[in-house]
């Protein structure tokens, strides 16, 4: 396939504009925690802050220094590949995201493996047997699914399948995982409940995206033509709605790294969800800023993922 | 729980304990349980199961995993820092104190062989000999004397900085003697030297990414906010050394997901349970809980300095409109004791027994009300989750309220925050506050006129002057009668309401024995690591 110019010009476009909205998140963020009330040395000290506690304090850990001027220090650092030190505790940013954002990667990873091909071929098919028995017992449930809150379904699988039935265990982390089987069991849980959230979302957007592309002129006129159902939409309809579905797919994985709190909190997993939370509780900058910075990140590369699948499957932009 | 009548709880269940414990024969029980309309089949096969809890023998071996309910970034092992339950539970395990108070509230010696003074300002401390910290050094007097003095380096950001102020000189009398001077004389020093941010470090130490002490435990793991690891110390000093050989502890913040691990079994103890989860532990045999009261409340601050507390007939009234027998059954569901509005609850031996309770009266209120003009007025309280159980609290009140013609506002306002924006500033607010170890520690830090946390900001010079005069007390019986005095004077002259001493319910796995309550908390003081066994 020869690409033209045009493609390249709008990837590196987006690529620009990806750079520059991180940018402004940072700036937003900072904003945003400087408007809570107290510092990491009051918060640190609690009950305990006296004026003269807290200033000490201060000065021990290089608060003195006017916020703004830190913040450029470590956005700077940054450039560098530093993500900076937690005032909390002392330790290397990059050393407390480490080991848990490759938990959430897992937790993400193993999730889109189960949800995207489920959800991806449920809402092609919804689409394609419309207002069907089929199609409507897909929508009734994922409505249903969308509906129930997410520590519901959490709290009710535990209470079933580790407390009445014994199954699994209900934390997922700190229990033996040296084998696959292991390593299935502890993840079955949280792996299910996220997955039952996301491909909801995904499931119906699929099939919206399929639905309006079927009902376009085109492939009408492919159906007129004798074309099978299964042809008229996976063959014609089908390339037309991966932009849509991408891009869909893409808002409802973006969710798994950063908004998962509730799984982390019920499941006891230690992920960068409960990370931000501890951070901004603590007022700990650089750990906020390292944090939301992950998050953009994820988010960004996968809307722009989207958007080149839409670019590359739109022949008009091609 | 087959045998046992339907209403029977997890509380009955500890009190039965409790009786056992303080020697209650099968007779006194099933007496005790005939006159609560108990049938004698029923008391049989309670007695058999509350006593197999107390009376057992410690098995060595196993490995314990135990949860707290919070655990974040700032998880430290630096106990001057520790400031949550997870942190206590670590310095409890790797580090020891100079001492450390009983389940009765006694001070027994821990790395000291004894604390003692003649005029209760100059202390010395005598060390016992031979104790090995992990990395095989010896505990000697310049480990003390560094583990004390860093509490008054205001860049180490210690929580026991104000109460460690009042140790004017530290000194290393020889290797096995420390000295320490009081600013003025304070009979409670050897119980401060049993909180737990005073445990002993080695001389020096500045790095506590691990945890170097002589505890009954080694750190293996620790990472903050996820866990910690932590194998049996081959040389502890204690001849009853820990009986487990490996113990970890992690954090569940949810309580439901918190109770759920402890029954499918992925952990055996869950500090804290909600008292509303423990109906769903009451049908299950693999699990009990333990109750102790240690003093926390929640309280209803009335500032004396303004509208509308500068009337004390409207704190007068508020007194007397708390329904504290419903907040102590419907609100704490039974898991509290009625308190008397002063802040020594009965777990403290200085405890004045005699200080009855205010009664539920809503027509002496009223008449106190309408004495102070602000019957019928609109008086908001601030209530947040922020103070345990104060909204549900707040409601109680003002549905009595209601029935005379009172018009009490609930103000629910975030937790985030609570402590530096509503507490101590509002005119009409709730608090919460932590047990502490002596009736000095609470009265300074609440109750004097220059208390840093004076929440009703109650102004006595009498009240001032007995503290002092207490605090320097060695004759017990004249100090416990002042404190008595004392208690009285709270209940009856400042504005803080103390409707109940809130329970703290661990819930554990049957299979653990060596539990007891601890009035310095839950968990056994924080300290169960090196106590409790797992039985096979």
């Amino acid at each position: 396939m020869i690409l033209s110019r045009m493609p390249w010009f709008l990837i590196a476009q987006r690529l620009g504009i990806a750079l520059l909205t991180l940018i402004v998140v940072s700036f937003a963020v900072f904003f945003a925690t400087e408007l809570l009330p107290g510092d990491v040395a009051e918060i640190l000290l609690g009950q305990a802050a006296t004026p003269e506690a807290v200033a000490g304090l201060r000065d021990a850990m290089g608060l003195d220094q006017p916020a703004l001027s830190r913040f450029i220090g470590w956005l700077i650092g940054l450039l560098g590949g530093d993500f900076g030190t937690s005032y909390v505790n002392n330790m290397p940013v990059a050393e407390l995201i480490g080991g848990r954002l490759v938990n959430s990667l897992k937790l993400a990873g193993l999730t889109t493996l189960l949800a995207v091909p489920v959800a991806l071929t449920l809402g092609i098919s919804a689409a394609m047997w419309r207002n069907s028995i089929f199609d409507r017992i897909i929508s009734m449930l994922t409505i249903s699914v969308i509906s129930v809150p997410e520590f519901m379904v959490a709290t009710l699988s535990v209470l079933i399948f580790a407390v009445w039935l014994d199954w699994l265990p209900a934390l997922s982390f700190g229990v033996n995982v040296d084998s696959w089987s292991a390593i299935l069991r502890a993840y079955a849980m949280p792996v299910i409940t996220l997955g039952f959230v996301v491909s909801a979302q995904m499931i119906r957007m699929t099939r919206a995206a399929v639905i309006e592309t079927i009902n376009t002129p085109y492939v009408e006129m492919a159906l007129l033509k004798g074309a099978s159902r299964s042809r008229m939409v996976l063959r014609h309809a089908l390339p037309n709605a991966l932009g849509p579905i991408a891009n869909a797919v893409a808002l409802s994985l973006s969710y798994l790294v950063g908004g998962v709190i509730i799984v982390e909190t019920i499941f006891n997993y230690p992920g960068v969800a409960k990370l931000m939370l501890d951070a901004v509780s603590t007022r700990d900058l650089p750990l906020i800023q390292s944090c939301a910075m992950i998050f953009c990140v994820s988010y960004l590369l996968l809307i722009t993922l989207a958007d080149l699948v839409a670019i590359l499957s739109n022949p008009r932009l091609r | 729980m087959t045998k046992t009548p339907n209403n029977w709880t997890g509380r009955d269940d500890a009190m039965v304990e409790t009786m056992i414990r303080g020697g209650a024969s099968r007779r006194d029980l099933l007496k005790m349980l005939m006159a609560s309309g108990v049938g004698a089949v029923a008391g049989g096969s309670v007695f058999m199961r509350a006593g197999a809890a107390v009376a057992a023998t410690p098995v060595s071996g196993g490995s314990l995993r135990a949860a707290g309910w919070s655990s974040s970034t700032a998880d430290t092992l630096d106990p001057a820092k520790a400031s949550l339950s997870t942190d206590y539970v670590r310095c409890c395990a790797f580090y020891n104190r100079l001492t450390f108070l009983d389940e009765h509230g006694q001070v027994q010696m821990e790395l000291a062989q004894s604390v003692s003074s003649d005029d209760a300002q100059t202390w010395e401390v005598a060390l016992k000999p031979g104790v090995l910290f992990h990395d095989g050094h010896t505990l000697n007097a310049d480990d003390v004397v560094y583990s004390l003095k860093r509490h008054l380096d205001e860049s180490v950001g210690s929580k026991a900085n104000s109460i460690a102020k009042q140790m004017t000189e530290i000194s290393k009398l020889d290797d096995l003697t420390v000295k320490i001077v009081l600013e003025t004389p304070n009979a409670d020093l050897p119980t401060i030297l049993a909180l737990h941010h005073f445990m002993i470090l080695v001389d020096g130490t500045t790095d506590f990414s691990k945890a170097n002490g002589t505890g009954a435990f080694i750190c293996e793991v620790f990472e903050p906010g996820v866990r910690s690891i932590a194998v049996k110390n081959p040389n502890y000093f204690k001849d009853q050394g820990a009986y487990l050989d490996s113990f970890e502890f992690i954090a569940i913040t949810d309580n439901n997901a918190r109770v759920n691990a402890l029954l499918s079994n992925d952990i055996q103890l869950a500090a804290a349970v909600n008292p509303r989860s423990v109906r769903m532990l009451d049908g299950q045999d693999h699990v009990r809980t333990s109750v102790s009261t240690s003093g926390n409340y929640t309280n209803l601050n009335i500032r004396l300095d303004m509208e509308p507390g500068a009337k004390f007939d409207f704190v007068e009234g508020m007194k007397s409109l708390i329904n504290r027998e419903m907040i102590q059954k419907s609100v704490l569901r039974g898991f509290a004791e009625i308190g008397n509005d002063q802040p020594v609850s009965s777990a403290n031996r200085y405890h004045n027994p005699n200080l009855a309770p205010r009664a539920f009266d809503p027509e002496k209120a009223k008449y106190h009300f309408e004495k102070a003009g602000l019957l019928g007025a609109e008086i908001p309280m601030v209530a947040s989750d922020a103070a345990g159980s104060s909204i549900d609290m707040a409601t109680v009140m003002q549905q009595a309220g209601r029935d005379i013609g009172m018009n009490l506002s609930v103000d629910r306002v975030p937790s985030d925050g609570y402590w530096s924006n509503y507490w101590l500033k509002a005119p009409v607010h709730f608090g919460n506050i932590n047990p502490r170890p002596t009736p000095d520690i609470l009265f300074s830090l609440l109750y004097s006129s220059d208390a840093p946390w004076n929440e009703s900001h109650y102004k006595s010079d009498k009240f001032d002057k007995m503290m002092l005069e207490a605090r320097g007390a060695l004759d017990e019986d004249k100090r416990t009668a002042m404190y008595w005095d004392m208690q009285e004077m709270i209940a009856n002259e400042a504005g803080t309401i103390i409707p109940a001493y809130i329970s703290n319910v661990d819930a554990v796995s049957a299979k653990l024995g060596g539990l007891r309550p601890n009035p310095l908390g839950g968990m056994m003081g924080y300290a169960f690591a090196e106590y409790v066994w797992l039985n096979a």
